[in-house]
């Protein structure tokens, strides 16, 4: 039945609505890989002093706009969860369009910030830290991509009042990948 | 509504604030390096962003709020994580350990073999 409030919403075995339990089951497992993924850039940068030379060709103001950015994003993220609570689908699906706003805004920034170091010629085969760069921040770029895209889908629907419960859940992804980029920013662009 | 039976509400804080105090965080992230002090750019850099990730997590992902398998399942991630890092590093890190050792030949297959890696580490 189209209408059907799906079973995510109104089950609650756990102790949470089942749709919260897999968005955190989500999180724990995106963890085991991003940590799995920073875990091995960080023995690898503090066995090779080299790698500091190559970390010197990032742009920190780049990374830093980004990392605003996305915080930034996330403060839209959770405006959106209080005015969902409240019963407000429009400011909602406008705080998620927001948020998803921030999400292309980060895209094309790192779009252009690739464009211009693959010019230098560092690419994605010129070293091993460059190897990690472009798939650390690739791997989380799609992240971004994919949440951006979800946030839109779900803000359609709150715009309705439907589904009001899913704007926490995207929210509390889109947060999860602002936390993988907090860790990014100082690695990819700090420690030099 | 059948959802009103399942869905408690979270308690919303003062959110700009909490962004506020997290761009204040960054800029001093930034800031950092520009001393020159390893232990000052660590501190900033890494202590910072652990605190950075604490705050949204409690403040905008309300892990607090969530019921405490959540906490323990996620840790349990982060342990993981730790236990592959302690795992693996020797291997990375070290050049030799017990009934094992890097030998000049496995050095050289490693910093040559992929090709454009050694020639970029030198760049």
């Amino acid at each position: 039945m189209a209408t059907a409030t799906p079973i995510a919403t109104t089950r609650s075995a756990a102790g949470m609505p089942t749709g919260r339990l897999a968005i955190w089951w989500v999180v724990a497992s995106e963890i085991v890989i991003f940590g799995g993924l920073l875990a091995s850039y960080i023995m690898h940068r503090l066995a090779h002093d080299a790698w500091s030379v190559q970390a010197a060709n990032t742009n920190t103001w780049i990374g830093a706009f980004n990392t605003l950015v996305l915080l930034t994003s996330s403060l839209f993220a959770v405006l959106g969860h209080k005015a969902a609570d409240e019963g407000d689908g429009p400011k909602a699906a406008l705080m998620l369009r927001l948020t998803a706003l921030g999400g292309f805004v980060f895209l094309t920034v790192k779009a252009w910030e690739w464009t211009t170091e693959i010019s230098h010629g560092y690419t994605i085969t010129s070293n091993t830290f460059w190897s990690f760069y472009y798939t650390a921040a690739g791997l989380h770029a799609l992240h971004v991509l994919a949440g951006a895209i979800v946030l839109l889908i779900v803000a359609a629907a709150a715009k309705k009042n439907l589904h009001m419960n899913r704007v926490e859940l995207i929210g509390i992804y889109w947060h999860f990948v602002d936390v993988v980029w907090i860790f990014l920013f100082p690695l990819l662009y700090i420690a030099k | 509504m059948a959802e009103a039976h399942t869905e408690e509400h979270t308690h919303h804080g003062n959110y700009l604030k909490i962004w506020a105090i997290l761009v204040v965080l960054l800029v001093v992230s930034v800031i950092g390096p520009f001393f020159g002090i390893k232990v000052v750019t660590l501190i900033t850099a890494f202590g910072i962003a652990v605190i950075k990730a604490y705050m949204v997590a409690v403040n905008f992902m309300h892990i607090n709020g969530a019921p405490r398998y959540v906490l323990y399942l996620v840790t349990t991630c982060l342990l993981f994580m730790l236990l592959f890092f302690a795992g693996v590093a020797p291997d990375v890190m070290k050049d030799s350990g017990a009934g094992w050792d890097k030998t000049s030949e496995w050095q050289t297959a490693h910093e040559v073999g992929g090709g454009h890696a050694a020639e970029g580490d030198h760049h």
